[in-house]
């Protein structure tokens, strides 16, 4: 075998771990969101190519406001789901589109756009 | 936003820390020392929105109506308005006042209508504007609510106390809606004022001045719905600039990609300086292609990688760099490569796979916009003003305004624009749009009617029952898009599959270049590249993600178009596997109420003669089955008359005199009582019995005159329905608490097989629990209300409507037209969808499946079969659109009967 097949073996397999490790493997990072004066806990969720932040963290029994900003024309991120919550939003680009939530039950709670594509998870505490 | 604490009556911020939900809706709270007052107590401080309406309205009432930020509305009557040249002046003179957004004089009406922000400018104000201008305002009216008072001592001591405040002229409380009716004179006393002073008395008010629809709230979903559909127009004719701009530079770039297959001179063949330089206009070309025609796939790509996730734009933004940075370094450096026939270029996979994908993402707007008609069809059915009778006058209105008690006319061709019941006329009523049912439905006083439906005929005034977000309509949508946005059990395996999909590509790929650039085929840097590059552009996660979500959404919404409310997906993935549907009688297989069915005569009397004498003797009467014969007889168009020394005799039946004529009328122990010689009426009766009848025997001047039957009919499409519901291969069961004759005479009457007769309305649940434990899974279907318990116990409870309630927490699917052949459609509906799911998912599944080995070149070693990337790409472009397109054929979904 050639020094240049060994260097692409190599490589490719590298790569190929890197990719799985990141995509899958990593730990995301969850943004706490504290509670205002009023109760409500409110956060901003920018939406392009992606949710960020995307992984959210609640408290359980108190209002929850996710206010989504589009920041594109894409038609991917049209609409964001919470299938386990059944609700739905159509989000107008450029415009804030807030959706109002009150989970009771700890656990984790995951959102996505109409087809799939992005992803993003409330986690309940 | 703020809310008024139901049990203080303070302003509170919506939403607040302290809340309550309480039959969907949503109660705010200042404290919890209320919060928990109200949980412990809570009909003490609702009152019902029909009670909240108890102002009275007469000519000089002022109204008021506070939104929800801070602006206050308020009419204000104007005594001695005589020309309309005095109205500028009063209306100059109201607007001299800060705070004020609107004030405008009808003089039809004598009102001022001022909108003002209440931090800014007092009622006392305006009223002192108006006296400026020349004016007194007339007294007003107001209704508040008052909490906590329960006896007769706390009326008097609120009247009296109210009537001590200047300025109250008359303070009257109707303990009955817990509110106080005062009359006052605004300018000398308000609102405020007359709060306080109740509430110094010791007690709370809260306001009832209206059940205001969120006008907000409304009209923003309106706009959105609009401004949605503009921004997806938009992002059409973008896509569609980005493809011709990359189509029409991919032309020029296949044909001198190919040098060979199109036979160029030599020239431009490859190595040749001429091919060089035109590789080198590719190349700058191919900039704007990517960068500005594929710009989301770059912005797409980078989103999601900070993301840590993965999508369709990682893998087209990936694969077309790849093949840019090899074209590039074989244009501008070839002699890094060992041999001259690597130094190639892929220039022409950059601009055809940008091309058809921005393609396919453009034709999947359009089909898209398709899929989710429904449901904007449903939201342009509301009505967008109401003709209200306001203080006499017809007036105008936004149907936001419109509040609980209003009464509006409707002329022929208009729609009606919220629910309510009809006061005054008749008309017939197109309702196709809420239930489905084509032939418009006869309406008279006291019938309800649906809010968006199309009034045909008549002209009619009905009172509003329900407005804003309770109406039918609005119910309807917000069911369907919460159906819309369940899941279906079937997703569970896409789920489990995306979360690895397109990463898992990725590794594929590299995999794929890694084993062709090691025991690939000379050159082996090419094949490599190119498998890496197919591999990354025919993944089509896209497809995957869509394919159940765009027919639930597809299918859902033509079930609401035709009368047909699925509450979720895993309803309707249930509705096509069920064995057994279990019918209630009443209610569903017949009409739920009795009717007259057969007039049998004897001795010589007509017809006609027996049933206008017993339908005039019933007439008086108040048995259940006397309304059926007085109906029957007035739908022969038979004249009633009075009827003398009427008798009810408990148990048996009735006599009475008319015009001289001694009548009885009764089952066979009232025949035995009077000694009436039956003759063949007796075995009459029973073969009436035996069909499911009540025969009631009539005798005139003590001879047997015949018999009035009478029974709970069945609907005229029962039979038809349940010979569907046989066909679709469901077995059909009759539940009734009926006796077992009865019931046993209708089900052979419709056709069913299996009777369950003398259930207990409480056994209901339990009798469908003994059907599932034969293995079955059962459906049943109720009225919603009785059959709750049996409905929730089936594993699809189907709800049979009555119109407006379309929200039957118990059931699955609620048909809001009264007919079983809702239940047919359901079923049939759920089976059409679910194929539609399977072949989306069989499409995509398959699609990837043996697309992904293909690009990887699996069957390259066996049959030489290897995928060109450009294929791939245009494999990837029509996935998505060819999935869509799929799910939008269930818009031609036509019910089969």
């Amino acid at each position: 075998m050639a020094l240049d097949q060994i260097i692409v073996i190599i490589v490719g397999v590298g790569l190929s771990v890197l990719v799985a490790w990141y995509f899958w493997f990593s730990e995301k990072k969850g943004v706490k969101i504290q509670a205002s004066d009023t109760g409500i806990q409110e956060a901003v969720i920018k939406v392009k190519g992606g949710y960020t932040p995307d992984v959210l963290i609640f408290k359980a029994g108190k209002p929850i406001k996710l206010n989504f900003i589009r920041e594109e024309t894409a038609a991917c991120s049209e609409e964001v789901i919470f299938s386990d919550l059944g609700k739905k939003a159509t989000l107008t680009p450029f415009k804030t589109i807030p959706v109002d939530l009150k989970i009771d039950k700890p656990g984790e709670y995951n959102f996505q756009c109409g087809m799939g594509m992005l992803h993003g998870k409330l986690i309940i505490e | 936003m703020t809310q008024r604490d139901p049990v203080c009556g303070m302003d509170v911020k919506s939403p607040s820390e302290f809340f309550v939900e309480r039959n969907g809706e949503r109660y705010d709270f200042c404290s919890d020392s209320c919060k928990t007052k109200f949980i412990n107590e809570p009909e003490k401080y609702l009152v019902k929105p029909k009670e909240k309406q108890a102002e009275p309205k007469e000519k000089q009432a002022a109204t008021y109506s506070i939104t929800s930020n801070g602006k206050e509305k308020i009419d204000i009557p104007i005594v001695g308005i005589h020309c309309s040249s005095c109205i500028p002046t009063i209306e100059s003179e109201i607007k001299k006042l800060p705070g004020i957004d609107f004030a405008s004089i009808n003089i039809a009406t004598e009102k001022a209508h001022i909108e003002f922000s209440n931090s800014e400018v007092k009622t006392g104000d305006i009223i002192s504007a108006i006296k400026k201008a020349g004016y007194q305002t007339g007294h007003a009216t107001i209704s508040l609510g008052i909490v906590g008072m329960h006896d007769a001592s706390s009326i008097s001591q609120i009247e009296e106390g109210l009537k001590r405040t200047s300025g109250v002229l008359s303070a009257s409380v109707d303990l009955a809606t817990g509110s106080v009716i005062i009359k006052y004179i605004p300018g000398l006393v308000d609102l405020n004022k007359i709060k306080n002073e109740i509430r110094k008395l010791g007690y709370d008010t809260f306001d009832t001045s209206g059940v205001k629809p969120d006008k907000l709230k409304d009209s923003k979903a309106g706009e959105e719905v609009d401004e949605n559909q503009a921004a997806r127009e938009k992002e059409y004719r973008t896509l569609m600039k980005k493809f011709i701009f990359a189509a029409v530079l991919a032309l020029p770039v296949i044909f001198f990609s190919y040098p060979t297959v199109w036979n160029l001179p030599e020239q431009f063949q490859m190595g040749s300086e001429t091919l060089r330089l035109i590789w080198v206009a590719m190349s700058i070309l191919s900039l704007p292609v990517m960068f500005w025609s594929g710009s989301q796939f770059y912005t797409g790509a980078w989103a999601g990688l900070k993301n840590r996730s993965a999508n369709m734009n990682t893998l087209v933004a990936t694969g077309i760099s790849a093949a840019w940075l090899y074209s590039f370094v074989a244009t501008y450096f070839p002699g890094v490569f060992p041999s001259a026939e690597l130094a190639d270029q892929f220039f022409d996979v950059i601009f055809v796979v940008v091309a058809l994908v921005i393609l396919g993402m453009a034709l999947e707007i359009r089909a898209k916009g398709k899929s989710s008609e429904a449901i904007k069809k449903l939201m342009g059915l509301q009505a967008k003003t109401a003709r209200v009778l306001r203080d006499g006058n017809e007036v105008d209105i936004p149907v936001e305004e419109v509040v609980l008690d209003d009464i509006i006319i409707v002329r022929p061709g208009e729609k009606i624009p919220v629910d309510g019941m009809i006061v005054e006329g008749s008309s017939s009523i197109d309702e196709s749009m809420i239930t489905g049912e084509a032939i418009p439905t006869e309406k008279n006083v006291n019938d309800e009617v649906i809010g968006s439906t199309i009034n045909k005929t008549g002209s009619f005034k009905f009172k509003a029952t329900k407005v804003g977000k309770d109406t039918t309509l609005s119910q309807i949508i917000k069911l369907v898009e919460q159906a819309q946005s369940s899941k279906a059990p079937i997703q569970k395996i896409v789920d489990k599959v995306s979360g690895y999909f397109v990463p898992g590509v990725i590794i594929i790929a590299i995999l794929t270049f890694v084993v062709w650039y090691v025991f690939g085929p000379s050159p082996t840097l090419v094949y490599a590249l190119i498998t890496f590059v197919t591999v990354l552009v025919i993944a089509c996660p896209c497809a995957l993600g869509i394919a159940t979500p765009i027919s639930l959404m597809v299918g859902v919404g033509k079930g609401a178009e035709n009368g047909i409310l699925i509450r979720s997906g895993d309803a309707l993935e249930t509705a096509q596997k069920l064995d057994t549907i279990v019918l209630d009688k009443t209610g569903t297989i017949t009409e739920g109420k009795p009717s007259l069915t057969d007039v049998i005569t004897a001795n010589g009397f007509t017809e006609e003669d027996v049933l206008m004498l017993s339908a005039s003797v019933e007439k008086s009467s108040e048995h259940p089955l006397a309304e059926a014969i007085v109906n029957g007889a007035k739908d022969r168009s038979i004249e009633l008359k009075d009827a003398q020394n009427f008798n009810a005799v408990p148990g048996y039946g009735v006599d009475a005199e008319i015009d001289g004529r001694n009548i009885l009328l009764g089952n066979i122990k009232m025949m035995e009582k009077f000694k009436i010689n039956l003759g063949v009426l007796e075995e009459e009766s029973t073969q009436l019995a035996d069909d499911g009848k009540t025969p009631m025997f009539v005798a005139i001047d003590n001879k047997a005159a015949g018999i009035i039957a009478v029974a709970d009919i069945v609907k005229e499409d029962s039979v038809d329905a349940i010979i569907q519901l046989k066909k679709l291969g469901l077995e059909v069961v009759m539940i009734t608490g009926d006796n077992t004759r009865t019931a046993n005479a209708i089900a052979k009457q419709v056709g069913v097989d299996r009777v369950l007769a003398e259930v207990l309305p409480e056994d209901k649940a339990l009798n469908v629990q003994k059907l599932q434990n034969e293995g079955k899974i059962v459906a049943m279907v109720g009225d919603g209300i009785n059959d709750a318990p049996a409905l929730a116990q089936a594993d699809i409870g189907l709800a049979i409507g009555t119109g407006t309630d379309v929200a039957i927490e118990a059931s699955d699917i609620t048909l809001i037209k009264g007919s079983l052949k809702g239940v047919v459609l359901a079923v049939q509906l759920s089976k059409a969808t679910m194929k539609n799911i399977r072949q989306n998912l069989f499409g995509a599944f398959f699609y990837n499946g043996l697309g992904l080995p293909i690009a990887a070149g699996v069957f390259y070693p066996f049959f030489g079969l290897l995928l060109s990337p450009l294929l791939a790409g245009a494999a990837m472009a029509f996935s998505s659109v060819t999935v869509v397109t799929n799910a939008n054929r269930l818009r031609n979904f036509k019910p089969k009967f």
